[in-house]
């Protein structure tokens, strides 16, 4: 028996509910709609919340919180000298217990004390189960009751529908929210427990990044350091030679869709541009790595130029190609939203369609194409799975283009990549790292969204 | 009634005032843009059928008619503004100065040049007052160095009427004036290619009484100069400003001559219909 029967049960339930309420609400005139105050379906609805709502919003919570209050039943009923254990050899105890307690076979045979807990577990689930079916249940039915009483004929179920459908959606869009603060807070405090082993000046302003930390307290070597500059400059170096690809390339393609281009021919090529956008990064990495970086790397061979076969440049370029289809996209659209006014009085002083383009149409569509170009550029610094594949991982605080460097989320991922304690000056670097980046989006996001809002006004 | 205001001025302007039982005006003023079977479509849609009129030089022509009759459509043959709209075809000949427009060795750019357009709505383009009037001549070339642009866009605010109201502003976007403002402005820069036809499609219409009288007073000063072409909804503009009035309908042009004529004497049917206000 698991809790999706149980949800079933008052699914079940909630559409009898909703016949119950139809047909009440019809009795009551005797099968005359017309002596109704709301159609007979919202009747129906009105009961049907009733019965559905209550029940799953507890069951929702009591899922939640039943693993917690159980292992702390579990651990207050076990022995004092097993409870005086460390946190991590207890959690791996409770562990040990729940895999007993679920029938899998423990490594050694399992002693006493650790049997008689994992029934003892065993119990309090079940007991656990137990009420929740019995309270779900009760509360379906009770739901149930409630709304089908309350249902005649003069009863406004209209508008109490409408008003429970707007508290869910509240309820929905809070979800939402509090998930991003949630995110946001977790990213917070783990980065403060990062800046209380290393000092945000060494973090910001270091130029030495090598996040080795000693695994015992005996080792010798490496100690950590957690400069992030060499690691920052990696992304910038990386996302302008990125935009420098994106920027012209996208900008000129939208140019000619959306100034140049005939309909038809419009029609195949954009769409096609767009899917540049559709394809997943892990391919555009091992493009970027198998393709591209040997191709930068012969043809510096070949011109005695020193490249390395991770380079900066090919991750840049390759990134910049998947950005293309962002500039192009959104800069065509804010060209096209230009008024055709103003390429008419334009072409009526005689401008050609290029100085038309030069002179009045880019300015007049600037503010949405630097917009579109911010989105991509916070898209090209939060970009991973190019730069893991083809940018390296050395920190390297270098402006050559030729030579392998590293990036912000390169360096997160390797970060947290493998067995990990997660209360080390390494790992929790990463939350450092991606408190930074996230910044950084943040702020280009806005200024972009602002400036592509300031824009739209202009020409309503 | 403007005319009335400038008769000493212009030897022109007399037989404009000449007794309206006169079928003919006796010194007819020369033809400066003469039109002769032209026929427009938009792809199947045949929206000018076998136009023929000839315009005179520094008068006020009108284009009235109901709306879709093909107005702006024939307006903007003159200047060959149709050619940005790939579906539309123009046969037949437009000549102005005796020279084809529509020939081969036309160039359309220099064309437009010589035949400024204003249009319905003010539109100003996204830059500066003194850069909107500046635009035309530096692309045609038509000034050299910074005093040079400086006279000529103080010239060119002066003869639109515009030059007390936005000299110490010339810095600020042509979209920070009032709607009779940009207006005048659209006319300034069009002036400032020195044109020799102006084309005006509708240029009040979206402009409320004050500022009407103000380009309607100031086309009155232009005909001096230029010669203009206006698209107008309102009879009594037509009335008041124009000095030769056609009327279109259905793609047809009707009638045309002398303004006075048209108005108390209009020979179709449809004409007196449409004056007197009886569909339209
Ligand atoms: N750009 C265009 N594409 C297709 N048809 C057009 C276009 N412009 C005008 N037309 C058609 O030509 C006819 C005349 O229109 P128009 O010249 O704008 O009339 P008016 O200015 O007198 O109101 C109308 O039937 C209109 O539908
Ligand atoms: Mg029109």
């Amino acid at each position: 028996m698991n809790s999706l029967i149980l949800i079933a049960v008052l699914l079940v339930l909630s559409a009898i509910g909703y016949q119950m309420g139809r047909k009440r609400a019809l009795a009551g005139t005797g099968g005359q709609i017309k002596g109704l105050h709301s159609l007979p379906s919202y009747y129906g609805s009105y009961v049907a919340l009733w019965c559905a709502l209550p029940a799953l919003l507890v069951i929702a919570f009591w899922l939640a919180l039943q693993s917690g209050i159980v292992d702390s039943l579990l651990i207050s009923g076990l022995p004092a000298s097993v409870q005086a254990l460390s946190e991590g050899q207890l959690n791996l105890l409770l562990s040990d217990i729940r895999n007993l307690a679920a029938g899998d076979i423990t490594s050694k045979t399992p002693d006493p004390m650790v049997q008689a807990a994992a029934e003892r577990y065993n119990d309090l689930r079940s007991t656990g189960f137990a009420a929740m079916v019995v309270v779900g249940l009760a509360l379906g039915i009770g739901g149930l009751t409630i709304g089908w009483r309350a249902i005649n004929p003069s009863f406004r179920a209209r508008p109490r529908v409408e008003k429970i459908v707007h508290w869910v959606l509240i309820l929905a869009s809070a979800i939402a929210v509090l998930t991003t603060i949630g995110i946001v807070l977790s990213l917070l405090f783990e980065s403060i427990r990062f800046f209380n082993r290393v000092p945000p000046a060494e973090f910001l302003f270091g130029l030495n990044w090598s996040p080795q930390t000693a695994l015992r307290a005996d080792q010798v070597g490496a100690t950590g350091a957690f400069g992030a500059i060499p690691i920052f400059a990696g992304t910038f170096l990386i996302t302008i030679i990125a935009m420098l690809v994106a920027v012209p390339i996208g900008l000129f393609s939208a140019i000619y869709m959306a100034e140049y281009a005939s309909p038809r021919f419009r029609a195949i090529v954009k769409p096609i541009l767009e899917i540049l956008a559709g394809i997943p990064t892990v391919v555009y990495g091992f493009f970027a790595a198998l393709t591209i970086a040997p191709l930068f790397r012969g043809f510096g061979e070949s011109v005695g130029l020193d490249v390395a076969s991770e380079s900066a440049l090919a991750a840049g370029v390759v990134m910049g190609l998947m950005i293309i289809p962002f500039v192009s996209s959104l800069s065509d659209d804010v060209i096209n939203a230009v008024p055709q006014s103003l390429r008419d009085g334009s072409f009526a002083m005689g401008a050609t369609h290029s100085e038309t383009i030069k002179q009045v149409i880019i300015p007049a569509a600037l503010p949405g194409i630097v917009g579109s170009v911010l989105l991509a550029t916070s898209r090209a610094i939060g970009e991973t799975m190019i730069v893991v594949m083809a940018a390296g991982l050395a920190a390297n605080l270098t402006a050559n283009p030729f030579e392998a460097v590293t990036t912000v989320t390169v360096q997160i991922v390797t970060l947290l990549v493998g067995d990990q304690e997660f209360d080390s000056s390494k790992t929790l670097a990463a939350f450092a790292l991606g408190l930074v980046l996230f910044v950084i989006t943040l702020c280009l996001n806005v200024v972009a969204l602002t400036v592509v809002r300031k824009y739209r006004e202009k020409y309503d | 009634m403007p005319e009335e205001n400038t008769p000493e001025e212009m030897e022109v302007t007399v037989e404009s005032n000449e007794a309206p039982g006169a079928t003919q005006a006796p010194k007819a003023p020369p033809t400066k843009v003469n039109a002769r079977d032209v026929n427009v479509y938009y792809a199947d849609n045949h929206a000018l059928k076998d136009i023929t009129i000839e315009i005179p030089e520094n008068r006020v022509t009108s284009f009235i008619g109901p709306s879709g009759c093909g107005k702006s459509s024939f307006l903007r043959c003159i200047n060959r503004m149709n050619d940005t709209i790939d579906i539309c075809r123009v046969e037949g000949k437009i000549e102005i100065d005796s020279a084809d427009i529509y020939d081969r060795s036309i160039d359309v750019v220099q064309l437009r040049a010589k035949v400024g357009m204003v249009f319905q709505k003010p539109n100003p383009f996204p830059k500066s007052i003194y850069d909107n009037i500046a635009y035309g001549p530096r692309i045609h070339g038509m000034v050299a160095g910074k005093t040079d642009t400086d006279e000529l866009v103080e010239a060119s605010l002066k003869r639109a009427g515009l030059w007390e109201e936005v000299k110490d502003r010339l810095a600020q976007p042509g979209t920070s004036l009032s709607g009779g403002q940009q207006q005048r402005l659209c006319i300034a820069r069009a002036i400032a290619v020195s044109p020799q036809v102006i084309l005006m499609d509708e240029p009040c219409s979206a402009l409320d009484p004050i500022a009407t009288a103000r380009i309607e007073e100031l086309i009155d000063e232009l005909r001096q100069n230029f010669t203009i072409v206006i698209v107008t909804h309102s009879m009594q503009q037509a009335a008041r400003v124009s000095q030769k009035t056609a009327f279109f309908h259905l793609g047809e042009l009707v009638e045309q001559g002398n303004t006075e004529l048209i108005f108390t004497n209009p020979v179709d049917k449809r004409t007196q219909d449409y004056i007197t206000g009886r569909f339209g």
